[in-house]
């Protein structure tokens, strides 16, 4: 069988399956929607860094681009709540396009002009003096489109997608371009791959799939405020869920999500601080003795890991 | 007007001083300390510890802070940093670790301290002065007023704080450009590999010049309650933004660069905050990518670094 039909089968079937059949034997909606919007964050992380080397520090900017992509499509327009997400992630491929002259920089610089651009549309979107658009930072309340079953299902569906994504990257001549690209660009160049298309490419699609996800959110939480949606921790967690597991892999984030975000609901809530400290410094030994992710651990042996 | 300006160039050496360790552990080690911010809260928690306990100047806080964060810096280095070197990508695998690490000072303190705010009165810096004043020259006691300049009157702190930075600085410069270890230094900062091959002890320099980093924050951070008014366990995260923004502003390695990124700042922030004052807060990211865009090697920079 083919590479790709086997991954769709092996890793993208069950999923899909397990995540759309889960509300109805597991009561807390919520924490399931939250995994699927994490699986979908965790994975463009992995399109956009583990594919291009490019660190989204501020990931987080495409997700709330998108939330309030839905909110202004609903408030203002009122329009139906898919076509509102679909605008939220036509709103956060413009911000992508906007925002593809960081591409030009390379490293931390990125990584840093990233951060900084998130937070610069945050205090944009929460400006008192746009209260008119976006109702500044005093957040929206979308009661009108509240339907949770429906925004749980779309976002199971736009995490397929992504998935999806990640295995065609994983075996298309597209992603091992890609990975040319970010192992040595120059030698890739000169190879004949167009550098600077693929980059763009796999920048807008890691931006698409995070503002459909934020549209989702929007129309699944229905009352937010600028923090909310804004939050850094949706990109920190997004990007060490991805590490934990192992980039560039479409097990990796998974892998990641699943036992990272499943020990941050055991002891997260009752004891935030102390989850802080637990957390920080799990990153850190997983940079300094693990830093390929866990999937390293099987690599190591020889075995191989889609 | 005036007062916007003075303002701006007080604050603005301020922010240099806030920036300048960044840009000295960033420039050696191309290791990008997001920890930054914290170690500056950490410096402010010394200065309320000076002043909760023993009820002095916190001024005597920047010494103890700058000591404390040498030693402590230094430690860090040798645990941390040469395992992440010799990691594939050290540079990006630094922003995470040094995420990490932020995440733990932040959790402990507010283990500790509890979230609330702290602030000190801002009477209580320079309070040294006043003394010795009142003992040399006679007069009456009482906390520094504002100080006179160019017919405006300015907080004391503000000024204190400017006048600090200058110090730092310039001692900065000195330590750089006139004694042996800040030879080393830039010979490390201009090429790692090469300065290894010849035989410089490149650990040792930069395990040097990650603790003089942490010190100056620190000693930045003893200033932070006067400056910015109150700290809280979670301002280091802030703080990270705006010293990066200040340290792209000038150029990477180069003290004088800070120190200049650090007044262009701090003149726009107060401008933008007289006349513009709800968009004050976009400045610093909007700023930092322009800056990073047009100059990516800062306003004295001279190599370009492009993908």
């Amino acid at each position: 069988m083919h590479n790709a039909s086997k991954h769709l089968l092996f890793i993208l079937a069950p999923l899909v399956v397990v995540f759309a059949l889960l509300p109805g034997v597991y009561q807390n909606h919520l924490l399931l929607f939250n995994f699927v919007i994490f699986l979908i964050l965790a994975q463009g992380v992995n399109i956009i860094y583990g594919f291009t080397g490019y660190l989204p520090f501020g990931y987080v900017g495409f997700f709330g681009a998108g939330a309030y992509g839905f909110a202004i499509m609903v408030m203002h327009l009122h329009t139906p709540a898919p076509f509102a997400v679909l605008v939220g992630g036509g709103v956060a491929i413009l911000l992508g396009l906007l925002l593809t002259p960081l591409l030009r920089l390379s490293g931390a610089y990125f990584a840093i002009a990233n951060l900084a651009a998130s937070l610069a549309v945050l205090h944009f979107v929460a400006n008192p003096a746009l209260e008119g658009i976006t109702k500044g930072p005093y957040g929206v309340s979308l009661t009108g489109t509240f339907n949770p079953t429906h925004a749980y299902y779309a976002a199971v569906v736009v995490m397929a997608l992504t998935v999806g994504a990640v295995v065609y990257l994983k075996n298309s001549p597209f992603g091992l371009a890609l990975q040319a690209v970010r192992e040595d660009a120059v030698s890739a160049s000169m190879a004949g791959v167009n550098i600077i298309k693929m980059r763009v490419i796999a920048w807008l699609a890691s931006a698409l799939v995070a503002g459909l996800a934020g549209g989702i959110y929007a129309w699944y939480v229905s009352v937010f405020y600028p923090d909310n949606v804004f939050s850094g921790e949706f990109s920190i967690f997004a990007i060490v869920f991805a590490l934990f597991g192992g980039v560039a892999t479409i097990t990796g984030p998974i892998v990641g999500v699943l036992i990272l975000y499943g020990i941050y609901n055991l002891i997260g809530f009752t004891t935030p601080q102390y989850f802080q400290l637990i957390y920080g410094l799990l990153i850190m030994g997983l940079v300094l003795f693990l830093p390929a992710g866990l999937v390293s651990l099987a690599t190591r042996r020889g075995w191989h890991v889609p | 007007m005036t007062y916007a300006l003075v303002a701006g160039v007080l604050f603005g050496l301020y922010f240099s001083l806030v920036g300048i360790g960044l840009n000295l552990v960033f420039g050696v080690m191309r290791i990008v300390n997001l920890a930054h911010g914290d170690i500056l809260m950490l410096g402010a928690f010394i200065a309320l510890g000076v002043v909760g306990i023993a009820g002095i100047d916190p001024l005597f806080a920047v010494p103890l802070a700058f000591v404390v964060f040498v030693l402590a810096g230094v430690l860090l280095y040798w645990v941390l940093v040469p395992r992440l070197q010799g990691s594939a990508n050290p540079e990006m695998l630094s922003i995470i670790l040094f995420f990490g690490l932020s995440q733990v000072i932040e959790a402990v303190t507010t283990i500790f301290a509890g979230t609330s705010e702290r602030s000190i009165q801002s009477r209580l810096l320079g309070t040294v002065f006043t003394t010795i004043k009142v003992k040399w020259f006679g007069g009456k006691a009482g906390g520094a007023g504002p100080i006179q300049i160019f017919g405006q009157g300015f907080p004391a702190p503000w000024v204190i704080a400017a006048i600090t930075s200058l110090i730092a600085i310039a001692l900065v410069y000195l330590y750089l450009y006139h004694t042996r270890l800040g030879t080393l230094t830039r010979a490390v900062m201009s090429r790692r590999d090469e300065a290894l091959a010849t035989g410089i002890d490149v650990d040792r320099v930069s395990a040097a010049a990650f603790g003089i980093g942490l010190g100056i924050a620190a000693v930045a951070g003893v200033f932070a309650p006067f400056m910015f008014g109150s700290v809280t366990p979670a301002f280091g995260a802030d703080a990270t933004v705006t010293s990066f923004a200040i340290v792209v502003l000038g150029s990477l390695g180069n003290p004088l660069g800070t120190a200049l990124g650090g007044v262009v700042y701090g003149l726009c922030y107060m401008l933008v905050q007289t006349y513009l004052s709800s968009w004050a807060d976009l400045l610093p990211y909007v700023l930092l990518i322009v800056i990073l865009l047009l100059r990516p090697s800062g306003l004295l920079g001279r190599r370009v670094r492009v993908a």
